[in-house]
C-alpha cells in the first residue's frame, strides 16, 4: 500500500461530502490560534484534557451550510518532534486519527519562525490550509506579507486574517467550501533534506521498509529517526528485527548533527519563502514592542513595572471584588437562607439546619469568592493576552533561581495569589518534569485570595490600626518561607538541577476581547468545577461534624477532633475553638472565619470581631494569623496537586512540609510574642 | 565596511552587537529545541538585552528570546564587527 500522495502532482482536494468535516487547528504558541477556535466555535465547545495526560484538549462544533465543522484544538506547539508531550500530541493525532484538513495558523509578524511547524506539517499525508494571522501586528512592526506570493511558495492556500477583528473568517470559511466540493488545489512544494545526508535517509528507508506501524509514514518516520527523535526511536527499535536495528543504531550514530542539518534545511526553505514574500520598507525602525521593552525587560525598570502592576492588580481585584462578594454575601445568600427557612417550616431542625447552614452556606462559600477568582483571572489573562507575562517571567528568573526554578514558574506562583488550584494547574506551561514539581509543591505556600481575606479579617480585631503593617509582614514572611523551603526540596530532591530557559517573548498586541472573555469564562467554570463541587462536599462533611452526635457544637465531633489536637494547638496559644477553625481550612481557606462565627454564636462579623479581640491575647491572635496563612492547603488544592502530579508521594509530602512548617512558625512567633509581652 | 570575525559563545555578545551562529553544543534534546526555534548554523543572531547577569534577550528570525546564560554558551557565534 503506498501511503504517500505523489507530491510531484498537482492534488485537488478529494472532495468530501460529508456531514461531519473534521479540522485540526495546528500552530505555534502566540500565534493566535486560540482566538481563531473562539471565533468559529463560541460558546459551542468542550475542553478537557488528551487521554492519559495532563494537556488540555479543545473540541468545538461549527455549524456551516449542510454539514457540521467539527474543530479540534491541537496544543501550540513550535515543532512536530518529541521534545514534549503537546508535540508527541499535535503529531500522533494527525498521524493516527486523520482529520479531513490541518489548518495550521503562522504569524505575519513573525513569519520566519512560526512557518517551521508548517515545513513540519506539509509533508504529513493530511491536506494542509495555512491562515496568515495577524496582519496587523505585522504592520504595526513595519512588516508586509503578499499573501498570494506566500501561497505560490508554499503551495498550499493561504488565507490572511486578523483574528482579533475577526477579518479573514469569511474567507477561511469559502476556502473550507472548495475544499469540500474538491475544488482546493495543493501543489506542496517541500523543504529537501540537504544532499550530503540523503543518501544516510535512503539507506534508512530500505532498513525499515515493511516494519513501520500503519500509521507513521515511512518517509516521515526515517527522517524522525535522523534527526533523533526518542519516541520514533523506541517504537522502531521494538518493532524492528535485533539485527536490523543494530544496523540503524549504528547509522544513527555515525550521523548524530543529522538532528541540526534537518533543521537547518527547513530554516533554508523558509528563508526562500521568506524572500519572495516578506517585504521589511523601513529597516532599522524601532518598533512599538521594541519601545516597551527597554523598559518592561530592565533588570531595575523591569522590577518596579512588575512590581506596580502586581500593586494595581491586587487593588482592583480587591477593591470592584470585594463589595461585590459582601454584597452577595448580604443580599443574596442571606435572604436566600431566611427565605429557605420559611419553605420548610414543618421540616426537623437538622434539615433545615443541612440546607440553611450546610447547603447554602457552602454554595456561598464558593460563590462569594468567584468574584474575586474571576477578577483576578481577568486581569491576569489580560496581562497574558497582551504578552507581558512572558516579560515578568523573564525579570523574575534571577529570584526564581534561588530555588533551582527558573522564569516560568513565577507565572503560576503568582496566579496562586488568586488561588492555589489554578496555580497548580497553571504549572503546565513548565516544559521539565523537576522544575514542574517543584513549582507545584511551592505553589500552596503562596497566600491565596481566601487566606487574604482572612487575614485582613483578623488582623483588625487584634492590631487596630497596626493592621496593614503586621498583614503585610505576614505576607512577605510568607514569601521568604516559600524561598527558603524552595531552596531545601531542591537540593534535598532534585539535587539543585537547573532546567533550561529557553522563552520566546512574543510581540505585543491588542488581544481579542471576545476570545479574552472565553478565556475568562473557561477558567472561572473549570474553578467552580474543581473547587465548588469539593468545596459544597466538604461544607456538608463539615456541617455533619458540627451537628452531630448531640445537636451542639460543645458536644459534636469536631469539638472532640478539636480537643485531639489541643495539646499541639497549646504550643501556639490555640484553645479547642481555634483549633477547630484551624482544621475547618482545610475544606476552605475562608471557612476559619464562618467557623469562628458558629463557635461563638455571632451572625455578624462586626459582633464577631469584638468577641475575639475580647477573648484572645495579640499574641495568641498572631499565633493564629502565622498558622492561618501556613496551613496545609485545601482540599481541592490537595486534590488538583494529585490529579497533576499524579503521585500521592509528592502531594503528601506538600502537606506535611506545610503542616510541619505552619505549626513550626507559629509556636515560635507564639513564644516570642509571649517573650514581648504581647 | 571591514568585518573581522570571531567565533565565541553567544554570551559573550554585548546588547547590540551582532553575530552569525556557527555551531550548538547544546546536547541532542536541547539541540532540537534551540534549533526549532530558529537557531541553527548560518542564523543571524542579534543581542537585545545582556545586562552580565541573569538571562539575555537575543532576536533571532524575527523572533525575541529568553535564553538562560547557561543555555546562551553552548551557541557559538561568529561576531560581527
Amino acid at each position: 500500500m503506498n501511503l504517500f500522495r505523489d507530491y510531484r502532482q498537482k492534488t485537488a482536494s478529494p472532495g468530501v461530502r460529508l456531514s461531519t468535516l473534521t479540522i485540526a487547528l495546528a500552530g505555534q504558541p502566540n500565534m493566535g490560534k486560540s482566538t481563531i477556535f473562539n471565533l468559529l466555535t463560541g460558546l459551542n465547545q468542550h475542553v478537557g484534557n488528551w487521554p492519559g495526560k495532563t494537556v488540555e484538549k479543545k473540541e468545538g462544533v461549527y455549524q456551516h451550510g449542510q454539514y457540521d465543522i467539527h474543530l479540534i484544538d491541537l496544543p501550540g506547539t513550535y515543532s512536530l518532534s518529541a521534545n514534549s508531550p503537546e508535540e508527541i500530541i499535535a503529531r500522533n493525532y494527525i498521524l493516527q486519527e486523520k482529520p479531513d484538513l490541518v489548518v495550521a495558523v503562522v504569524s505575519a509578524a513573525n513569519l520566519e519562525r512560526s512557518l517551521y511547524l508548517v515545513s513540519e506539517l506539509i509533508v504529513l499525508e493530511t491536506p494542509l490550509v495555512v491562515i496568515l494571522n495577524m496582519m496587523d501586528v505585522a504592520q504595526q512592526e513595519g512588516i508586509q506579507v503578499d499573501p498570494k506570493i506566500l501561497e505560490a511558495a508554499i503551495g498550499v492556500p493561504v488565507i490572511p486574517m486578523i483574528a482579533s477583528r475577526a477579518n479573514g473568517v469569511r474567507e477561511l470559511l469559502d476556502y473550507i467550501d472548495q475544499f469540500t466540493e474538491g475544488e482546493l488545489i495543493f501543489d506542496p512544494k517541500m523543504p529537501q533534506i540537504s544532499a550530503d545526508h540523503q543518501h544516510v535517509k535512503e539507506l534508512i528507508d530500505q532498513l525499515i521498509d515493511g516494519f513501520v506501524p500503519d500509521y507513521y509514514p515511512k518517509n516521515w518516520a526515517s527522517m524522525k529517526l535522523l534527526e533523533g527523535d526518542v519516541e520514533i526511536y523506541e517504537i522502531i527499535k521494538t518493532v524492528l528485527p535485533l539485527e536490523r536495528w543494530e544496523t540503524i543504531d549504528n547509522i544513527l550514530k555515525k550521523h548524530e548533527d543529522a538532528g541540526l542539518a534537518i533543521a537547518s534545511g527547513r530554516y533554508e526553505w523558509i528563508e526562500r519563502i521568506v524572500r519572495a514574500s516578506v517585504h521589511r520598507p523601513k529597516l532599522g525602525q524601532v518598533g512599538l514592542t521594541d519601545r516597551i521593552d527597554r523598559i518592561a525587560t530592565h533588570p531595575v525598570g523591569g522590577l518596579i513595572l512588575l512590581a506596580l502592576i502586581l500593586g494595581v492588580t491586587f487593588w482592583i481585584t480587591f477593591t470592584i471584588g470585594t463589595p461585590i462578594q459582601e454584597w452577595m454575601d448580604t443580599r443574596i445568600l442571606a435572604p436566600l437562607g431566611t427565605l429557605a427557612q420559611g419553605w420548610m417550616l414543618g421540616a426537623p431542625a437538622w434539615v433545615i439546619s443541612l440546607v440553611v447552614d450546610g447547603l447554602i452556606g457552602g454554595v456561598g462559600a464558593v460563590v462569594t469568592f468567584l468574584p474575586i477568582i474571576i477578577i483576578f483571572f481577568a486581569v491576569f489573562g489580560f496581562l497574558e493576552d497582551i504578552g507581558y507575562m512572558a516579560r515578568a517571567a523573564y525579570v523574575m528568573d534571577n529570584f526564581m533561581h534561588w530555588m533551582g526554578l527558573h522564569g516560568k514558574s513565577f507565572l503560576p506562583l503568582f496566579l496562586g495569589f488568586g488561588c492555589n488550584v489554578p496555580a497548580v494547574m497553571g504549572t503546565r506551561v513548565i516544559e521539565s518534569w523537576p522544575a514542574r514539581m517543584l513549582t507545584i509543591l511551592l505553589a500552596p505556600f503562596v497566600p491565596c485570595s481566601a487566606r487574604l481575606a482572612v487575614i485582613a479579617f483578623l488582623a483588625p480585631a487584634f492590631f487596630g490600626p497596626k493592621a496593614f503593617l503586621i498583614s503585610w509582614g505576614l505576607i512577605l514572611s510568607t514569601l521568604l518561607i516559600l524561598i527558603i523551603v524552595g531552596v531545601i526540596i531542591n537540593k534535598l530532591f532534585f539535587k539543585g538541577e537547573r532546567s533550561a530557559f529557553i522563552m520566546e517573548l512574543p510581540l505585543y498586541h491588542i488581544p481579542h476581547w471576545r476570545s479574552a472573555f472565553m478565556l475568562i469564562w473557561q477558567r472561572s467554570l473549570s474553578f467552580l468545577q474543581h473547587a465548588g463541587t469539593l468545596i459544597l462536599m466538604m461544607s456538608i462533611v463539615i456541617w455533619a461534624l458540627s451537628e452531630f452526635p448531640g445537636g451542639n457544637l460543645e458536644n459534636s465531633y469536631l469539638a472532640q477532633i478539636g480537643n485531639f489536637f489541643a495539646p499541639i494547638g497549646k504550643w501556639m496559644g490555640l484553645d479547642w475553638k481555634l483549633t477547630v477553625a484551624l482544621l475547618s481550612s482545610f475544606m476552605a481557606k475562608e471557612n476559619v472565619i464562618a467557623t469562628l462565627g458558629v463557635l461563638f454564636g455571632r451572625s455578624t462579623e462586626i459582633g464577631l470581631l469584638n468577641t475575639i479581640s475580647a477573648t484572645y491575647t495579640p499574641a495568641v491572635g498572631l499565633a493564629f494569623m502565622v498558622v492561618s496563612i501556613l496551613f496545609i492547603p485545601c482540599a481541592a488544592t490537595v486534590a488538583v496537586m494529585k490529579q497533576e502530579t499524579g503521585s500521592w508521594k509528592w502531594t503528601f509530602l506538600n502537606i506535611g512540609t506545610m503542616l510541619v512548617v505552619s505549626v513550626a512558625a507559629a509556636s515560635a512567633v507564639y513564644q516570642v510574642a509571649l517573650l514581648l509581652g504581647l | 565596511m571591514q568585518t573581522l570575525q570571531h567565533q565565541v559563545p553567544l554570551v559573550d555578545l554585548q546588547t547590540g552587537e551582532r553575530g552569525t551562529i556557527i555551531t550548538l553544543d547544546a546536547g541532542k534534546r536541547l539541540n532540537a529545541r534551540l534549533s526549532t526555534l530558529g537557531f541553527t548554523p548560518g542564523a543571524e543572531i542579534f543581542m537585545s538585552h545582556n545586562y552580565g547577569h541573569g538571562p539575555i534577550v537575543v532576536k533571532v528570525r524575527e523572533t525575541r528570546i529568553a535564553l538562560g546564560r547557561g543555555e546562551a554558551k553552548t551557541i557559538f557565534v561568529k561576531r560581527e564587527i
